[in-house]
């Protein structure tokens, strides 16, 4: 598979996964805003910015529609849904002869929401409600008509590494507000991991065991383990060796690594520091797109000619 | 006049395709006939639903960074088998004579020293590429992909309008256009008999394999585009996805010593045929230009070496000068010893004393075009020109008379159009594409019909706000669709399984 090809594949995966969680931190966070007159809006809107990665001048005021605008509507910000879609589907359009048409077709039209404004029309709900559905076609039509070879594990890879990277800072927003309990309550169901979650603990809720299911149970499919675990596997299928020692992708040794500290630490060790140990985590999302860039997709950097001589 | 067709009037002078003043052309009966119980409204809303389609399905062109759909008329322009028939033969001998004048001009030069056509008209034109001379190619094909623009003149007979040898493109909207049509006329397509259009990918893969290197079994294919903000980017995506191959950009290639290879997340792979969508100006900085990004240093080299097949071949440009167009009839008779069997526009050659001054005199009722342009660049309507217009282009006649020929207004034919609800005569041109694998030129059945879609306006290209029909030759009445595929796929596979020992053509 050409290089260039695999790599936009690889960001197809991130930017979709990415606009997806947007949506469901967005949903959680305008929902708590709303309900909860205790909470502060001006720092949470602070605080929810610098998570998402945008650094906003202390003078500037922050509100609840400047929030919407930076990390929904605006297809200028770098962090927004409107944004990642539009870059999912150039990402599409440069690998659209090795994408299935219904998987090209899907995400055009997501895209022609968003370019002729109907997304920005959309009531705040409705319109997060619409990016989850539409991702979920994306992700389904992607598994209904994709050969399981290198496109696939690309596209996989990428979904992973940016399912790790935002449910951390999904999990450090929970620490935005001094709400507690509740406040993983709404996380949770952001992930749509509610049910599970007291399933799984059979109504038990505490703050250390919702922290402990998205960080690090192995069979719920958005928490981190889980996603470093499929990012792994991606690495390892790409790479096919039969090594009896090490690894010879650093993407599969820092990925594997992260899992381990993760598993192995004690729970309290992590919780200890929250917003620490996901800005690690963040960190190591983007060595490991570093290594997997070095590594697969290096040789599609465009090589200058310059003419001797004339 | 019965239904939508009520109130349609064709009166100028140009030659409607399907009515002659109140009575039906025969090719159009049936459509008639099938479209007599469809309302405007009906109608309105399936055209609504086919420019969505178009949008969802990304079926676009660039202009100038913007992407838009390209306009596609519900109407189709329907050619009966006969003419087809007549079409075909006449593609196939004009692609048949430019691939013969090809070989000789970078070979011998036999023509010139027979004295049909004079050798500066090759050695001052801008095409002739001296990388090209003493290459032979595997197969001996340079034209492996043509599209001969037709017009129909008033009285309907079909002509050439200019040859297209190096990149034609438009292709793709043959094939989209016909899914698209077939959904929103269904019913009107099933109750005609249709040659059918999507075999295009298969024969063209089948064409490009046969032009591999010598000794390459198995060949590896690759599409090679400018990229995605390309005019025609749809279209190679669409050809690299329905052939099965790679769709590559410059960067993507690597050469070294006199090889060509990908690069891919294994590594380097070898690249054997390129059916490029890159002028030659841009495939090679080594050779042209030295800023071009667009190609790879090292391809033209590779070539000459025979490690790789460049599709089409380098330098084809010489041939569908327009100046050479002028030769063209000559040239058919030079090489095969046959009389044309689709006649040029009639032309006049500015270089030639006697015709300039007919040509100057006439200004204001001659279409002039520069030998070297494409895509309608360039030319001078007289009859629409202003005073000063046709001063200016006077002193650019008389200063480079070589490079101008002169055509009188072919008032293309007309069909019926549906344009911002209403119906109305507009005035369309042909582009059959032909594919030729060494054995045989094929013709695909249709070919892309563009249509100017401003009332009167003469220009169909889409960078001047044309848009395009569905073509639908009709099969003939000997063959059922069945037979006529099955011949073909019948032809299609006896010479399709490459073996080492290809190329003993020479």
């Amino acid at each position: 598979m050409l290089s260039r090809i695999a790599e936009s594949l690889f960001w197809i995966g991130r930017y979709i996964e990415r606009a997806e969680d947007t949506a469901r931190i967005l949903d959680v966070q305008t929902q708590l805003l709303l309900e909860d007159a205790t909470v502060e809006e001006e720092p949470t809107c602070r605080g929810l910015l610098s998570i998402m990665g945008l650094e906003i001048e202390p003078e500037t005021h922050v509100d609840l529609s400047m929030v919407l605008s930076e990390l929904a509507w605006s297809p200028t910000s770098v962090s927004s849904i409107a944004f990642a879609l539009a870059a999912a589907r150039e990402s599409a359009r440069r690998a659209r002869e090795t994408l299935s048409v219904p998987m090209w077709e899907t995400i055009n039209t997501t895209y022609r929401t968003i370019q002729s404004g109907h997304f920005h029309s959309m009531r705040t709900p409705a319109a997060f409600q619409w990016v989850r559905d539409r991702a979920a076609l994306v992700n389904g039509t992607a598994d209904a008509t994709m050969t399981r070879d290198e496109g696939w594990h690309f596209l996989m890879l990428g979904r992973c590494i940016e399912r790790v990277d935002m449910t951390s800072r999904l999990v450090a927003t929970t620490s935005l507000s001094s709400q507690g309990g509740a406040q993983w309550t709404s996380t949770l169901r952001a992930c749509g991991a509610y049910e599970a979650f007291l399933r799984t603990y059979r109504g038990l809720e505490t703050e250390r065991s919702a922290a402990e299911f998205l960080l690090l149970d192995r069979l719920f499919p958005r928490s981190v383990v889980f996603a470093l675990n499929r990012a792994e596997q991606c690495v390892e299928n790409l790479e096919a060796s039969n090594q009896r020692a090490g690894f010879q992708s650093e993407a599969q040794r820092l990925l594997g690594r992260m899992r381990a500290e993760l598993e192995y630490r004690s729970l309290a060790d992590v919780l200890s520091d929250l917003p620490v140990e996901m800005e690690r985590l963040q960190r190591t999302c983007a060595q490991a797109t570093e290594a997997v860039t070095r590594r697969y997709f290096s040789a599609s950097e465009a090589l200058t000619w310059e003419a001797v001589g004339d | 006049m019965s239904g939508m067709f009520e109130g349609y009037v064709a009166d100028g002078p140009a030659y409607d395709e399907m009515f002659d003043g109140e009575s039906l052309r025969a090719p159009y009966e049936l459509l008639r006939h099938s479209l007599r119980e469809l309302t405007t409204p009906e109608l309105m809303s399936r055209v609504e639903t086919l420019q969505a389609n178009y949008l969802d399905q990304g079926v676009t062109f660039d202009i100038g960074g913007e992407e838009r759909a390209f306009p596609l008329d519900i109407l189709p322009r329907v050619i009966e088998a006969e003419t087809w028939s007549r079409i075909e033969a006449g593609v196939q001998q004009r692609v048949r004579t430019l691939e013969a004048f090809l070989a000789d001009v970078y070979d011998a030069g036999q023509v010139f020293d027979d004295g049909v056509i004079p050798r500066r008209v090759i050695t001052t034109s801008s095409h002739y590429h001296r990388q090209s001379a003493g290459v032979r190619p595997p197969n001996g094909v340079r034209v492996h992909v043509s599209g001969i623009d037709l017009v129909r003149d008033n009285e309907g007979e079909f002509r050439v309008l200019e040859d297209n040898v190096r990149v034609p493109s438009g292709v793709s909207y043959v094939m989209t256009n016909r899914r698209a049509i077939s959904a929103a006329l269904a019913e009107t397509f099933a109750e005609h008999r249709i040659r059918p259009v999507g075999g295009y990918p298969q024969r063209l893969l089948h064409a490009l394999r046969a032009a591999a290197p010598a000794g390459v079994a198995d060949p590896t294919v690759v599409v090679l585009t400018p990229g995605v903000y390309n005019g025609a980017y749809f279209e190679h995506a669409l050809l690299a996805r329905t052939m099965g191959v790679e769709l590559v950009e410059g960067r993507d290639l690597e050469c070294s010593r006199g090889r060509v290879m990908m690069r891919t997340t294994k590594g380097l792979e070898p690249v054997h045929v390129i059916y490029r969508r890159v002028d030659d100006e841009f495939l090679d900085p080594v050779h042209f230009r030295p800023d071009s990004l667009l190609g790879a240093p090292g391809l033209i080299d590779a070539a000459r070496a025979g490690n790789v097949t460049i599709a089409n071949a380098v330098g084809n440009g010489v041939a569908d000068d327009k100046l050479v167009y002028t030769y063209l009839p000559d040239l058919i008779r030079y090489y095969l010893g046959e009389e044309p069997i689709i006649r040029n526009v009639d032309t006049w050659r500015c270089g030639d004393a006697e015709a300039r001054e007919e040509v100057l005199d006439r200004l204001d009722e001659l279409v002039l075009k520069p030998v070297d342009g494409s895509g309608g660049k360039g030319i001078v309507i007289g009859p629409r020109a202003t005073r000063a217009e046709l001063d200016e282009l006077r002193g650019k006649v008389i200063e480079d008379p070589r490079s101008w020929i002169a055509q009188p207004v072919v008032q293309l034919s007309t069909v019926p159009t549906f344009v911002d609800g209403e119906l109305g005569p507009r005035h369309v041109d042909l582009r059959p594409f032909a594919v030729n694998d060494g054995q045989r030129v094929w013709v695909l059945p249709g070919g892309l019909t563009r249509v100017a879609l401003a009332k009167g306006e003469l220009i169909v290209n889409s960078s001047r706000g044309g848009g395009s029909k569905d073509t639908w030759v009709l099969a003939g009445p000997t063959q059922t669709l069945v037979e006529q595929e099955q011949q073909q796929q019948q032809q299609l596979q006896t010479p399709s399984a490459p073996s080492a020992t290809d190329g003993e053509d020479d």
